[in-house]
């Protein structure tokens, strides 16, 4: 035999053993996973959201039987009357400014976070392709957000639930639909407000990927859901309204109609989607050609 | 020894024969966006086998250069080898036969070192996860952290982070190890350990490039050099070689009666630097002669008994071969531990 044929087979079992396995995707993902949900501050956040149907609740029982009964915004004055508008009114309530900014600092925190620890050169090296990793960052991202309005939404329909009772779901419109239909419509409602957040999340990882300083991430990225309603509220700037991150988020209200008008739905998903491409793509652009040097 | 302006002679230092190099760059170069060059034309060469010392005073680019080499950092010019493979297009395939430490180590501080050592290994796509616990015990163990696994990260003392980030390279066998200062923060005894594992893993057939600003805590360990200064490689070889030829000298102690008649007889033998040391240690009634020995010198025995016959009082003789540290001074002009 020449030195070639037991070179060979040497050499193919030093390439199996270097060879990717099957499932390493998903292990990263778990690892990531439990990162990001098992994290202290990610909980708390979760926690603090979480709340916010609990105290409205508590408010509303406590008040139900007073002068000041029936007041406020849309949805709340509702919630006495079926607790499963606790839901409804719990993300009313946060979508302003509480959702964008805990998902602004989990996703603004993916990859400076690793960054500014010192981390991201070790999964880098071990090695972790840069494409993946943004893929696994982006999935974590995704689901924290999807946790935290799932957090609202469970607490509020449970709170809702054990406070004013559920029962057929009176419709924007004034028209009642039955207890089973009036779930799924609730259920269309936290899958939207959901998806309204994919946009806010694709801009967190970008800044994510431009800094090593994770609060300057975490800050840009609350800012720019901020600036966006504030531009969504100046008439002079109607034009650009249509394509604003924020504009279509209060859409949602559009599934509590009789017949809820799916243009008006898929156009929010639709702009989405754009913030989405146009930033995963940037910070895909950016994060695998950037120097690492923290 | 290759004088980096000289065509490389890499068959002349390697380690394994026929096996391409560990490490192999050609102009290897970084600008940073700041204009600043950290490292400058670097044809560095590191054979399989070797224990290649990468040192260089604090600021001389050696981490710029070991994060190109492991493709954390674009190179603004030049090409990387590691173990015959093109950085860093081969990254999947090279990295994971590759163990790194890079300026210091780096965890979750929120996890245990044990929990931190599983997160690190189920990033790596071409580990077994069946067999992960058991690895990470090892690793643990065989950098004596097995008793404080289960602690948080941001609990360890300096020392044991580095000893985790040790352990994390050590996760898997591999053929190359890349150590950025594993000595830093350690103390006598922690350095001592590092070194006994880098000379273990070289025993075991791997090839090891481990970098220091502290040029004795590694010297002895190493069977090459490469020295950096400015963001350039002054000088790399087999380290034998680079103190062997290089100003091997002869030290004479001496009473002071004698001194001029030392020096002559030193001349007569053809030693033509032989000077009185006034600096050199030692009692001021025993002064040093030193004489530089080139390769016509008479063997350091003939010296000896040359100026014995010759009657000159011989309180000691030596034969000094520079240490690396005086190579660095003599090939640079400046102390070793200068901030640039
Ligand atoms: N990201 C960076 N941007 C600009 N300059 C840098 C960067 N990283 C390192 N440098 C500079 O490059 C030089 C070499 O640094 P480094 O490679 O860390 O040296 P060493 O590891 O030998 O101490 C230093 O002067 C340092 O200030
Ligand atoms: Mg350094």
């Amino acid at each position: 035999m020449s030195p070639a044929d037991v070179a060979a087979p040497a050499r193919a079992a030093e390439d199996a053993r270097y060879a990717p396995r099957r499932g390493a995707l998903g292990r990263l993902l778990r690892s990531e996973l439990r990162l990001v949900l098992g994290r202290r501050r990610n909980v708390v956040l979760l926690v603090g959201l979480a709340l916010v149907p609990v105290l409205l609740g508590l408010v509303l029982f406590l008040t139900r039987d007073t002068a000041l009964a029936g007041q406020g915004p849309p949805f709340v004055t509702s919630v006495t009357s079926n607790g499963l508008f606790l839901v409804v009114a719990s993300l009313f309530l946060c979508l302003p400014f509480l959702l964008p900014l805990t998902i602004g600092i989990a996703s603004g925190d993916a990859v400076a976070g690793e960054a500014a620890a010192g981390t991201l050169r070790y999964l880098l090296v071990v090695p972790v392709g840069r494409t993946r990793l943004l893929l696994v960052k982006a999935c974590a991202a995704l689901a924290f957000a999807a946790a935290a309005v799932l957090a609202i939404a469970v607490v509020g329909l449970v709170a809702g639930a054990v406070l004013f009772g559920l029962g057929d779901l009176t419709l924007l419109s004034g028209d009642t639909i039955p207890l089973s239909a009036g779930v799924l419509r609730v259920a269309g409602v936290v899958a939207y407000v959901g998806l309204s957040m994919t946009g806010l999340v694709a801009v967190g990882l970008f800044f994510s990927t431009l800094t090593e300083v994770p609060v300057g991430a975490m800050a840009a990225t609350v800012v720019v859901a901020v600036v966006s309603s504030v531009l969504g509220q100046l008439p002079q700037l109607e034009v650009i309204h249509p394509y604003l991150l924020t504009t279509h988020w209060f859409d949602f209200a559009e599934m509590l109609r009789i017949r809820p008008d799916g243009g008006v739905l898929a156009e929010g998903l639709a702009v989405q989607a754009a913030w989405v491409a146009v930033f995963g793509s940037l910070a895909w652009a950016r994060f695998t050609t950037a120097d690492v040097s923290s | 020894m290759t004088r980096t302006h000289e065509p490389p002679q890499p068959a002349a230092a390697e380690a394994v024969p026929g096996a391409p190099a560990a490490v192999a760059t050609r102009g290897l170069t970084k600008r940073f966006a700041t204009g600043q060059v950290a490292v400058d034309g670097l044809d560095l060469h590191v054979p399989r086998g070797a224990v290649f010392g990468f040192l260089g005073p604090n600021g001389s680019g050696k981490t710029t250069t070991i994060r190109m080499l492991l493709g954390l950092v674009r190179p603004t010019a030049g090409t990387v080898h590691l173990l015959g493979e093109p950085m860093p297009d081969a990254a999947a395939r090279v990295l994971p036969r590759v163990g790194a430490l890079v300026e210091g180590p780096a965890f979750h501080p929120y996890l245990s070192g044990r929990a931190n050592l599983g997160r690190v290994d189920a990033a790596d796509a071409t580990t077994d996860p069946r067999t992960r616990a058991r690895r990470v015990e090892e690793a643990l163990e065989r950098v004596g952290l097995r008793a404080a696994g289960d602690k948080r990260y941001r609990q360890y003392s300096l020392g044991m982070k580095q000893r985790l980030g040790l352990a994390a390279a050590l996760l898997r066998p591999r053929d190359l190890l890349v150590l950025d200062e594993p000595t830093n923060g350690l103390d006598p005894q922690g350095t001592r350990e590092v070194r006994h594992l880098v000379r273990e893993l070289a025993d075991g057939g791997a090839t090891v490039l481990v970098s220091s600003h502290l040029l004795a805590e590694i010297e002895q360990v190493c069977t090459h050099v490469g020295i950096m200064g400015r963001g350039r490689l002054l000088l790399q070889g087999p380290r034998a070689e680079l103190t062997a030829r290089r100003g091997v000298h002869a030290v004479v102690r001496t009473t002071p009666a004698h001194v001029e008649a030392g020096l002559a007889e030193l001349r007569r033998l053809g030693l033509p630097d032989a000077r009185a040391d006034a600096r050199a240690p030692g009692p001021a009634d025993e002064p040093t002669l030193v004489a530089g020995l080139p390769d016509d010198a008479p063997p350091p025995q003939e010296v000896a008994a040359a100026l014995v016959r010759a009657g000159v009082d011989l309180v000691a003789f030596d034969v000094r071969r520079p240490s690396l540290e005086e190579v660095f001074v003599e090939l640079t002009g400046e102390g070793f531990d200068v901030a640039r």
